[in-house]
């Protein structure tokens, strides 16, 4: 536990990409194959079976520590993080220990089929010997959520040089539905064969945001552009017979979406196809709002798939005949997509994304402006003369959004923020005018820089009119442009409207509370 | 004794305020600190280390009365007496007796040693105002030779790798501490302007401080590859501070403990090292003065109250503007 601990701790204090590899490295030259797999599933997302309950562990804390839960409450709402906070008010452990991440996690484990006194008895005498970051990070095992900022691609270049692999294909043999239990250090990342795991889906190609005027890219015939649809990112590969359906999150969601188990008998074996998985009726798509009441039902009713029905909008194709062909030509790749996807018998939940035809930038740049009424949140430039990469890189995949959407909205009320922020008021909820009042529609965490935040912060200790809880109502004062990136009616908000990604654009001090938006002025957006 | 006035802690015996945050005839001063010693008082009557500091940040031409600890004044029957609050250089608790019934305002302190300040003395009281700045369980600080031994750590590697480092402290208590504590075999120490005023008025009463050279712009850059600079958090993200290039940022704070403040510190090293007391430091301090009566000012005042309570110290809450709110010592490092 002190190795990884040691890690852990490194990696939450930099921010610097080459330290990062560097203990990682570190780390993996030196731990057991073990904990290496353990880092690996820990670091991709894996999680470890819940064996605690987290009221439990508040409960068993506070006991541990002597003190009521409601000031582990109050505790918790300023350090923001529950491991941590448990960690910081128990009692001083001794350190001495032997414990290895495997350790630690096996007894998590272990917990899982005793009895709660039991599990009490395990939870303080490990505690004990842990000392506080130790704790922290073991309390984290138990909760799950590590966010330290270690992007898959970073952990397999330090992968990578300590293996002498190379880091892409390390990169796919890391992905798919491997866990800690059905493999082994050597099995995943030294003795993988690439066939090994027939659901394993492809590393994604993600695209950088277009800053730039689209006219530096050149000669516009280099360039295939295609609408930018407002989905899911996924993957559909068909192997063995059998079909898998992947979220570009690496989490597999062929269950979620029955429409596409009609694939299995349409596409040949060995075909893996990238693309959009998006709500779309009647020819249409629909906003990602429906989408969004589908994903997380892991069974889906009648009325359900009537009504939010989806298709698999494809742009790109990774594997044909049984052999991947990312390293083939965009140009070539599209002719085997359009190969592929023809044919009288194609289920109609399988489209592909058709090419935007232009002819100059002007053109595209007008074409762009349409984006919105065409349902989609942009323009997709791809170099035509490219191979399917992965990750997201500059230079063969540009996305070219519409400008977001903005209105100038009032700030209401303010809650104290979690992690970093803790302390500090980052949590916002934002106002229209509607008949001479305000009504809230709105919550935005993110855009200010930290010296605005400051600056907020410090207007929202002076001017707060009432406490409820942790949140604080302000005196109407501060506006602010918030941009988002969607917009439509909703019976469950109260203004009526809701929207998409809101997020702060900046603030305008140049304008007075007066001078903020209309309700009305934000539903002419709708279109 | 004393109420919560619009100008601040008010003793209406005596007539005189204590820490006021807008302009009164007559105050008595806890600290130098600026929340606590605010410009536009006619008499400013502080500890006697206290009147150089005060000086210095407020103006020259103020009029001050300075004591001695233990020694004390009466004011209209009120019998005005400052204790070591062990805060920073100067820094003193107020006592204040009138007809036996004994009061206490804590301004801020700690019980720790800190090498530089003398050390905290509780004072038996009736009711007792006591800060809260870190009145939470999950504030709980490490001696600090283990916090002065992880600093020489970092100084000596980067030192070693021909890094500069640059350590955020305010300027006046934690910087000194700073210059008092870390191992001066590791390298030369410089302080920024701001720092090495505050250097020299601490070290006109504390000649024990060791020596640091000012910075200034003549000094060869070469000097501060194995330096420690001693600088306050403002120059942070200014151009001052990339002269030092190659350097390593650590900041000095209690809400170093929070993992989430030292993120957002941005800094390569967050130091848990604090001037206020910790939560065993406050229910120490608290319990010393055997008040009956607690009253909480600036911190986690109304967690803190209840927690007193829940113990069976009768406490309440009093609203001030000492130290803004939670975040203050750490939007000051920021």
């Amino acid at each position: 536990m002190k190795a990884f601990t040691e890690l852990y701790q490194h990696l939450d204090q930099t921010n610097k990409t080459n330290e990062k590899i560097e203990v990682l490295q570190e780390y993996f030259s030196r731990a057991s194959d073990e904990d290496k797999l353990w880092l690996l599933a820990l670091f991709s997302g894996r999680k470890i079976k819940r064996t605690v309950k987290v009221a439990q562990l508040k409960e068993w804390a506070c006991e541990l520590a002597g003190f009521d839960q409601w000031l582990f409450d109050e505790s918790y709402l300023i350090v923001g993080d529950l491991a941590e906070t448990i960690a910081l008010i128990l009692p001083d452990g001794s350190g001495i220990n032997r414990l290895t991440l495997s350790d630690c996690i096996n007894i998590i484990r272990s917990m899982d089929k005793k009895t709660d006194d039991e599990k009490k008895v395990i939870l303080f005498q490990v505690w004990s010997k842990l000392t506080g970051f130790q704790r922290f990070a073991f309390n984290k095992l138990i909760t799950g959520g590590f966010r330290i900022g270690v992007s898959q691609k970073l952990m397999c270049r330090a992968l990578s040089k300590s293996t002498g692999i190379d880091e892409n294909i390390l990169a796919h043999r890391l992905m798919g539905n491997w866990n800690a239990d059905n493999t082994t250090f050597q099995q995943l990342v030294i003795d993988a064969k690439d066939d090994d795991d027939h659901s394993r889906p492809y590393p994604f190609f993600l695209a950088y945001a277009l800053e730039t005027d689209p006219d530096e890219l050149g000669d516009t015939s280099a360039w295939q552009a295609e609408w930018k649809w407002d989905g899911i990112r996924g993957q559909i590969i068909v192997r063995n017979r059998q079909i898998f359906v992947w979220s570009r999150g690496e989490e597999l969601v062929t269950d979620r979406f029955p429409e596409f188990h009609a694939l299995l008998e349409f596409l040949p074996d060995g075909t893996v196809i990238d693309g959009e998985i998006l709500a779309f009726k009647d020819g249409l798509p629909l906003a990602f709002q429906q989408l969004q009441t589908r994903i997380n039902r892991k069974v889906v009713g009648k009325k359900l798939l009537a009504d939010v029905p989806v298709v698999f909008m494809a742009y790109d194709i990774l594997e044909f005949d049984k052999i991947d062909c990312r390293n083939k030509l965009l140009s070539e790749r599209r002719i085997l997509l359009q190969q592929l996807i023809q044919g009288d018998n194609r289920p109609t939940c399988l489209l592909i994304s058709e090419e935007v035809k232009f002819h100059s930038w002007s053109d595209l740049k007008s074409l762009r402006l349409q984006s919105r009424s065409n349902l989609s949140e942009g323009i997709m430039l791809k170099f035509r003369d490219s191979v399917y990469e992965q990750g997201r890189k500059k230079g063969n995949w540009w996305k070219w959004k519409v400008d977001a959407l903005t209105i100038d909205a009032v700030l209401l009320y303010a809650q104290t923020g979690h992690g970093r922020r803790a302390g500090l008021y980052t949590d916002f909820t934002f106002a229209l005018w509607d008949n001479g009042n305000l009504v809230p529609f709105a919550k935005a965490y993110s855009g200010l820089t930290d010296v605005e935040i400051k600056e907020v912060d410090a207007f929202i200790k002076k001017n707060t009119k009432e406490k409820f809880g942790p949140v604080r109502s302000v005196k109407a004062e501060l506006v602010f442009e918030l941009a988002f990136e969607g917009i439509n009616f909703s019976t469950r908000h109260k203004s009526g409207v809701a929207v998409r990604f809101p997020r702060i654009h900046r603030w305008r001090k140049d304008k007075k509370v007066e001078d903020a938006d209309t309700l009305d002025n934000l539903k002419a957006l709708i279109t | 004794m004393i109420e919560v006035t619009p100008k601040g802690l008010y003793c209406p015996v005596a007539d005189v305020y204590i820490d006021p945050w807008k302009g009164v005839p007559k105050a008595l001063i806890t600290h130098a600190h600026s929340d606590h010693a605010r410009s536009g008082n006619g008499l400013y009557i502080a500890q006697e280390h206290c009147v150089p500091l005060l000086k210095a940040r407020i103006s020259q031409n103020i009029v001050t009365q300075s004591l001695q600890y233990g020694e004390s004044i009466s004011m209209n029957g009120v019998n005005i007496s400052f204790h070591p609050a062990g805060h920073i250089p100067g820094s003193a608790q107020i006592r204040l007796e009138y007809r036996g019934e004994v009061w206490v305002v804590s301004g801020d302190y700690k019980v720790e040693h800190d090498g530089i300040s003398i050390p905290f003395e509780p004072i038996k009281c009736h009711a007792f105002i006591s800060e809260s700045t870190f009145g939470l369980p999950v504030f709980r600080w490490r001696p600090q030779v283990e916090i002065f031994e992880e600093i020489n750590d970092w100084w000596r590697k980067n030192a070693e790798q021909n890094i500069c480092s640059v350590v955020l402290a305010y300027s006046l208590g934690k910087a000194q501490r700073i210059l008092q504590n870390v191992d001066h075999h590791i390298g030369p120490v410089y302080s920024h302007s701001a720092v090495a005023e505050m250097n020299d008025i601490v070290r006109s009463f504390s000649p024990q401080l060791p020596q640091s050279e000012k910075w200034s712009a003549s000094i060869l850059a070469s000097k501060f590859r194995n330096a420690l600079i001693i600088a306050p958090p403002a120059v942070n993200n200014t151009p001052w501070i990339n002269r030092f290039k190659p350097y390593s940022l650590a900041v000095a704070s209690g809400w170093m403990n929070l993992r989430g403040s030292k993120r957002w510190s941005a800094a390569d090293r967050g130091f848990v090292l604090s001037d206020h007391a910790d939560w065993n430091g406050l229910n120490e301090g608290v319990k010393a003065t055997g008040a009956e009566k607690v009253y909480i000012t600036h911190g986690y005042t109304a967690v803190y109250s209840r927690w007193l309570n829940s113990i069976g110290i009768e406490s309440h809450e009093l609203q001030t503007l000492f130290g803004g709110d939670n975040a203050e010592e750490m939007k000051e490092v920021v």
